[in-house]
This record gives C-alpha cells, sequence and structure tokens, in this order.
C-alpha cells in the first residue's frame, strides 16, 4: 500500500461526439495522499466539475490514466470500484429521491451491494452525521437544506468508502449551516481517515477544510497552492489573487473601471 | 380537531386522536408515515367535491359489479318474449328489451363487462407503456429512436379507426376488443413515461444511484416508477373513459362482445332498432356510458391535483 | 445608530403577514429603519425576510400578503396610501429593483436596447430616437463596450454579467432616486461580480441614489455597504455601521461572523451559530 490515494495523470475530459466535440478538462495531472484533502477552485466552467464526475464514474468520456487505492481505472467500473469513492452533490433538495423516506434513501446503497446488518448500518450512518434516528420514517420535503445535505452525506458514507468527492456541498446552504456541514466533514475525515476532493468556487471554503489546492482556468491548472500559502498570501499566479480577494468581497474600485466583460 | 380536552374521552375523541396521529409528521414507522400520506390524499379528495363525486360512481360502479347477483332478481340472459319492449315499471326499473329481458338486470351485469374491460386493458398497457417510455428515456439513443418511431406510428392513426381494424382482423369477441383496445391506448401512456423518464434521467438522486452502481432496472423501478406513478395513474384513470367509449364503440358496431353478452354499448346498438317505441332500451345504457366515463374523468382530475409531484 | 441627515426612504414598524391554511405567518415583523443616499446592506438567512422587505416597499408582494406599518414614506410619497395607478408613475421611475437572474426580468422576444429604450420612451415621452441615443449612451456608462451590437441583442444571447449590466441601465436609465438590489450579484463569478459591483458603487455614488443591498453574502455586504441591517426570523436585530461590524452587540450578528470561513482569521473549527429563542422576542 502506497501513501497515494489518487493519481491522476494526463487526464483529458470531453462532452458529446463527432463534430461537436468539446474539450473542457485539459491534460490535468494531480496526486492526493491517503487522509489528504484537495481542493478544486474555479469559476463557472472552469472544469472542476468534471474532474470530479471523471474520477466518480459519472463521465465516462476521458483519456489519460486515473489510479485509486493502488487500483488502474477503467472506463468502466467493477461494483467495488464503484464503493470506493463516493460523490455528495451541491443542491440538497435535487440529491435525495423525494419519495424516498431517508431509511429508504439510505437502504438502496446496502441493497445494491448486499451489505448485512442493514439497519445497524443505517443507524451508524445517522448518527454519524448527527441526525436523531427517527429521521429514517420521514421524507425529504420535511427536512432543512442543511438536515437534507447530512443526509447525503450519510448516504454517502453508508458504503465505508476511503474518499468522498464534495462538490460545492455547501455553497446552497446559509452561513450558519455552512459552519455545521464543514465541522462535521471535517471531524468525519479525522475519525473515518477518509480522503476528500472538495470542489468549490469559494477559496475561503476551501482553505479552511483543505491541505492543497489546485486553481483551475480553461480546464487546467494554473497553479497547486498549499494552505499555508494561501494563508500566507504568497501564492504565486495573479488568477489565484484574483479568486482570493473574490472570497472576501468587494474591493472598492480602482478607477476607472477598465475591463469589459467577453 | 378544536376539542375541548373534557370530552375528549367521547367517541369522536378517539376519532380526533387518531386524526391527530395520522395529522403529525414525527414519524415513529415507516408504516405511520405511509398512512400519512394516504390520509393526507384522503383529506384533499375530500376538500374536492367534483373528484369525490366521480371517485363515489367508480367505487358504486365496482360495488354493483360485485354483487350483481345480489342486487337483481331475474336472469340478464333470461328470454320470455312474452314480456318484450315493457316500458319501465315497478317490476322492470328499466323496462324490458326485444326478448323480454331486463334492462336493469342486464346494466347491472352490464357494469361487470366494463370493468373487465377497462381494468384488463389497463392492466396490459401500464406496464407495456411504461416500460417502452422510461427505456426510451432513460437509454437515449438509437433506442430512442426505434422506440418512439414506432409509437408514432400507432400514435398517427385515429384510435378508434386503429381499434377497429384490429378487432376486425382478430375477429369479435371481448378478448380480442380488450387487445384492440390496448394497441391503441399504450402509445400516449410511453410519450408521458418517456417524458417523465427524461426530467428524471439526469436528476442528482439517479446520478447518486448510478454512483453507487445501480442497474437500469433499479433505477427504472425504484427510482422512476415513484416520480412517474403518479402522472401515469392520472392518465390511465381519463383514459378509463375512452377505454369505455372504445368498448362500447366496438360493442355498438358488433365487434366487441357478442349476443347474448350484457354489453353497454351492444345493448345501445340493440335497442336503436327500436328507438321510437323503446327509448328506454338506447338511452338508458347511453345514460350509464356517460354517467360512468364522467365519473372517470372527474375523479383522475382530481388525482392530478391529490397525486402531482410538484406539490410534494 | 447612524442617522443620516436625508432620508429617502423611511419605514417604521413595518410587518408583513400571510395568511395561510394553518394561520397567519408573519414574515417580517415590526421593522424600522431609514436609508440615505447611501448603500444600506439587508443581511440576512433564507426565510428571514429579508426579499419581503424589499417587495414590500415596491408594493410587490403577492395579493394575500397584509402589509402593516406605521410609516412608509418615499420622499414625498405615502407608500401605505398612495392609490396604484400613481405607484405605476414611482415603481421603475423612483425606486428601481435589480433581481438575481436577469433572464427572468428581461421580456426573451424583444432586443434589450428597444427594452431599455421603451423603459425611457415610458417614462419620459422622449421620442424614439432620442431614446435610443439615451440607451446607448447609458450602455456605454454601464461599460459595455460595443453598445451598438448589445442593443440589438436577445436576452439569451447575452452572458450572466452582461445581463446584470444591461439590467442596471434599464433600472437606472429612469433617474431613480432609491434601487432596492434582491441578490443582484449570487448567481455571478466573483470576477464578473466585482464588474458589476464596481458599476453599481460609481453609479450610486455619481447620481446621489439611495441603494438597498439584499444578500446573504456578509463578507460582500461588509465590503460594499456602508450600513448593513441584519435580520432574523423577519425582525431587524441590529443595524450597525459595516466599519464597525467587529464591535457588533447582537449574539446573532456575532455568530454570523464567526461561522464564516475566512482567509484572514483562519480557526480550526467554525463556531456553529446557537440559536437563542430570545431573539424572538420583541
Amino acid at each position: 500500500m502506497t501513501m497515494t490515494m489518487i493519481k491522476v495523470d494526463h487526464l483529458a475530459v470531453s462532452y458529446g461526439h463527432g463534430d461537436s466535440i468539446l474539450r473542457v478538462v485539459n491534460d490535468v495531472s494531480f496526486e492526493v495522499a491517503r487522509g489528504e484533502t484537495f481542493g478544486l477552485v474555479g469559476e463557472s466552467g472552469c472544469g472542476k466539475s468534471t474532474v470530479l464526475g471523471a474520477l466518480a464514474g459519472r463521465n465516462r468520456q476521458w483519456t489519460g490514466s486515473i489510479r485509486i487505492d493502488d487500483e488502474t481505472i477503467g472506463q468502466k467500473r467493477s461494483i467495488s470500484q464503484l464503493a470506493k469513492q463516493q460523490m455528495v452533490f451541491q443542491d440538497p433538495f435535487g440529491s435525495i429521491h423525494p419519495r424516498h423516506t431517508i431509511g429508504r434513501t439510505l437502504l438502496e446503497p446496502l441493497e445494491i451491494h448486499g451489505k448485512d446488518n442493514r439497519q445497524e448500518r443505517v443507524e451508524k450512518a445517522l448518527k454519524d452525521v448527527g441526525l436523531p434516528l427517527n429521521f429514517r420514517y420521514r421524507f425529504p420535503h420535511q427536512l432543512s437544506g442543511g438536515q437534507r445535505q447530512r443526509v447525503a452525506i450519510a448516504r454517502a458514507l453508508i458504503l465505508e468508502p476511503r474518499i468522498l468527492l464534495l462538490d460545492e456541498p455547501t455553497s446552497a446552504l446559509d452561513v450558519s449551516i455552512q459552519a455545521e456541514i464543514l465541522n462535521l466533514l471535517k471531524d468525519l475525515r479525522d475519525r473515518e481517515k477518509l480522503t476528500y476532493i472538495l470542489v468549490s468556487h469559494d477559496l475561503a471554503v476551501v482553505a479552511h477544510l483543505c491541505d492543497r489546492v489546485a486553481i483551475m482556468q480553461n480546464g487546467g491548472f494554473v497553479e497547486v497552492a498549499t494552505k499555508a500559502q494561501l494563508l500566507a498570501d504568497t501564492v504565486a499566479h495573479p488568477y489565484t489573487r484574483v479568486l482570493m480577494d473574490g472570497s472576501r468581497g468587494y474591493v472598492a474600485s480602482q478607477r476607472p473601471v477598465g475591463v469589459t466583460a467577453p | 380537531m378544536t376539542q375541548d380536552p373534557g370530552t375528549a374521552m367521547t367517541k369522536s375523541g378517539y376519532f380526533t386522536d387518531l386524526h391527530n396521529w395520522l395529522i403529525n409528521e414525527d414519524f415513529t414507522s415507516t408504516r405511520q408515515a405511509r398512512l400519512h400520506k394516504a390520509y393526507v390524499a384522503w383529506l384533499s379528495l375530500l376538500a374536492n367535491p367534483l373528484a369525490f363525486a366521480g371517485f363515489a360512481v367508480v367505487v358504486t360502479l365496482v360495488i354493483i359489479a360485485a354483487l350483481a347477483p345480489v342486487l337483481t332478481v331475474y336472469d340478464p340472459y333470461g328470454q320470455d318474449l312474452t314480456m318484450a319492449l315493457k316500458a319501465p315499471s315497478a317490476s322492470h326499473w328499466f323496462g324490458t328489451d326485444e326478448f323480454g329481458r331486463d334492462v336493469y338486470t342486464r346494466i347491472v351485469y352490464g357494469a361487470r363487462t366494463t370493468l373487465y374491460i377497462s381494468i384488463l386493458v389497463t392492466v396490459i398497457v401500464a406496464p407495456i407503456g411504461f416500460v417502452i417510455g422510461a427505456s426510451a428515456g432513460y437509454l437515449g439513443g438509437w433506442v430512442d429512436v426505434v422506440l418512439m418511431r414506432i409509437t408514432d406510428i400507432f400514435l398517427s392513426f385515429p384510435s378508434l379507426v386503429l381499434a377497429l381494424a384490429f378487432s376486425a382482423a382478430l375477429g369479435p369477441g371481448i378478448e380480442n376488443a380488450v387487445i384492440a383496445i390496448a394497441l391503441t391506448i399504450w402509445p400516449p401512456i410511453a410519450r408521458l413515461a418517456r417524458a417523465e423518464t427524461l426530467t428524471f434521467r439526469n436528476a442528482d438522486f439517479v446520478v447518486a444511484a448510478e454512483l453507487q452502481g445501480a442497474r437500469m432496472g433499479r433505477i427504472l423501478l425504484r427510482h422512476i416508477v415513484p416520480l412517474c406513478a403518479p402522472s401515469i395513474i392520472v392518465r390511465l384513470t381519463l383514459n378509463m373513459s375512452s377505454i369505455i367509449l372504445t368498448a362500447a364503440g366496438l360493442g355498438f358496431l358488433g365487434l366487441g362482445a357478442q349476443p347474448p353478452m350484457a354489453e353497454w354499448g351492444a345493448m345501445a346498438a340493440a335497442g336503436r332498432k327500436y328507438l321510437l317505441d323503446a327509448w328506454w332500451l338506447t338511452t338508458i345504457p347511453g345514460l350509464a356510458i356517460l354517467v360512468v366515463s364522467l365519473a372517470f374523468n372527474l375523479f383522475g382530475d382530481g388525482l392530478r391535483d391529490i397525486l402531482d409531484p410538484r406539490n410534494a | 445608530m447612524l442617522k443620516p441627515p436625508e432620508n429617502i426612504l423611511t419605514v417604521q414598524n413595518m410587518s408583513v403577514e400571510f395568511p395561510t391554511l394553518s394561520g397567519v405567518v408573519t414574515a417580517v415583523r415590526n421593522v424600522s429603519f431609514s436609508v440615505g443616499r447611501e448603500k444600506v446592506g439587508i443581511i440576512g438567512e433564507s426565510g428571514s425576510g429579508k426579499s419581503t422587505v424589499g417587495r414590500a416597499i415596491m408594493r410587490l408582494q403577492p395579493p394575500q400578503a397584509v402589509v402593516k406599518a406605521d410609516r412608509l414614506q418615499f420622499e414625498d410619497i405615502n407608500l401605505l396610501t398612495v392609490p396604484e395607478e400613481q405607484m405605476l408613475s414611482v415603481r421603475g421611475r423612483r425606486i428601481s429593483m435589480i433581481l438575481q437572474d436577469p433572464k427572468y426580468s428581461l421580456n426573451p422576444v424583444m432586443t434589450v436596447g428597444e427594452q431599455i429604450a421603451e423603459t425611457v420612451i415610458l417614462h419620459e415621452r422622449v421620442s424614439r430616437k432620442e431614446a435610443r441615443q439615451r440607451t446607448l449612451a447609458m450602455l456605454e456608462r454601464v461599460n459595455i463596450r460595443d453598445p451598438q451590437r448589445v442593443f440589438g441583442l436577445y436576452p439569451h444571447e447575452v452572458s450572466g454579467g452582461m445581463g446584470q449590466r444591461i439590467m442596471i441601465s434599464m433600472m437606472l436609465i429612469a433617474s431613480p432616486s432609491l434601487i432596492i438590489a434582491d441578490e443582484p450579484t449570487s448567481a455571478l463569478d466573483v470576477t464578473v461580480r466585482q464588474q458589476v459591483l464596481s458599476i453599481l458603487d460609481d453609479l450610486v455614488t455619481e447620481r446621489n441614489l439611495g441603494l438597498i443591498f439584499i444578500s446573504h453574502d456578509l463578507n460582500l455586504v461588509r465590503s460594499f455597504c456602508d450600513r448593513v441591517i441584519i435580520m432574523y426570523a423577519g425582525r431587524v436585530v441590529e443595524t450597525i455601521a459595516t466599519a464597525d461590524l467587529d464591535d457588533a452587540q447582537h449574539p446573532y450578528t456575532r455568530g454570523l461572523l464567526n461561522a464564516l470561513p475566512s482567509l484572514d482569521h483562519p480557526r480550526d473549527r467554525l463556531e456553529v451559530l446557537r440559536r437563542d429563542p430570545a431573539w424572538l422576542e420583541n
């Protein structure tokens, strides 16, 4: 067993086929160590969610090589390879089946993978994410956004994955709820020795949770910065600094305001 | 609901407790969660008088069909030519037909035929329409193209003409009528299932199931069916009236139920010859068809309001 | 609390109630504040009633809602009693509203230029030619490089940032004295957001307007506005100058500030907001 949990080499991802093929991610390489949290930051359309989709198995139109837990991953994955990593989605209102009770939602992955002791596992998962046990009889519409995101995390954890892929897990939530979820993610990572990949547009959120951050623009990395670099403000690339300013809020204008958007 | 606590131990107190238990959203079991949903649906049905009226007629129809021998004194097939074409009276509420059979009895037994045809058609059509539509929507690509073009071919014929052609080819008889009607009813269901599937195809919760290794069958049955079911059920309920009308139409034209079977359409057709002398022979079956298909339509409209997933 | 010398808008004890099947829901309760020629932020979490306040000022609340207030004064107009016909000439002309997604606020079958020109003609009764000239000038003012081309574009042909700048030009062309911006930049990327906000900032300063900036983003309001009103569960819990936010008194405001991850003040664990039922009493 090596120290590397995820190794990505020359990953390129595209959508569509034939003449309308659109390459969204170009030649991206990185490694994530076991227990590390790696961030992907950028503006909309930069390809950060696409990289995550390729790692999750959602997007299969990729070239290059992906190794997860010392296993080379193909375009089609075995059921045990799928259980290695699980995804948490941005929108807690769209990521849970509206007509399934929470218990049903949590049982589903256990049935797919033929796990035993299902009731115990469901109870443990609810306890792990800090939800009361009787929530399993509720429907999603009875839950708040933060509670739904906890259910989504519980569903991801119930298969005991080694990796959690987090796609903007807090950007649809209020600030106070975001703090709860970020704390929960931190606790779970420390307790279960999980490896995270966190996609976000907010550098403050990423710097809070991640050890290293890749800053993406136009489908490629412009820089991979460490948490220390971000906090000490010693990043190399000007675009990284633009994003850092953005997470601090509005910067009173340096008149005249010249730039016009594309 | 606004009971004085002092009188809570009366009989209505029990119902109040039951109501509160059912309306309470702090579920303590899956059963309570399910009963709650059913109860809320029931309350919203009560709140919609037209839909409730439709529901009541449909339930009455089922009861009449089930209890037909108890509700009648005559034999639906027993001929008595001495009693032919008698006007409605105390002994023959809806009069008698040209063979002296009691029209009331035949209407009651005709309810069985009507229910038999419409339920059988629905049972055949629902899974076929869903599987074709949902597979096309879920898989996309050439599967979608092939399945939907087949659907389009069926859709491009007027349904009565298509049903006529099929029952003429298959030969008269009630089973063949069922098959012929089913062949004309499934394409709209398939279209609906495909459209519904497409809206949920890329929902995060479906992707989540895929990333956990769920296969197509499981996704369709476990994840898509609960979401499509309400609109398909509504559509099928609204279709009931057109099934009944088509069945009656086939019976009227002599291609559906064959004599001496009691079937409302065939009864109306047979009475046509005596329209001027014996108005009840055509009017009564016609009214029965009208009331039942109207009831199914009202009930279907109400169901749409109650079951619409977008209201959840 | 700072009292600006000249108030454009004064709100005193405003409540907004929605009758529902299970009783009356009070979305906004006894809210009082005033807006001068300044940028005032309204901060709150979802369901805090911040957007309802903005709509009630515009008299755009849903028909079943009941708005009550001791005073709702906009310049010389009493918004509580003014008839709807007169409100039509206030809305859009003297108070403008910018919403989160310009796609929903623009007519999809009319070019954006025509829509802005239409606003000018409607409010100022100028000729079509003059309206066009003023529209082009306004588009240039919001830093659109090629106003002639943009004039002829349809709403679906413009990007999010461009759309929001078009909305701003449309809202400002009638020279209102108060702008209500409801999450105007939440759908935009940070770089575009910066540009849109600096345009808004310049115009508000240059034309000496009042701006109500409704947002959930504390960092943004803090760096953009002069004062901030913090709302919780339909109530105003605190009104404070953004420069003094670090000295905020109310535990909710402090809780929000501490719950925010920050590049400048990293902490190992974010503080979790403890909601005190006492905050709901007043």
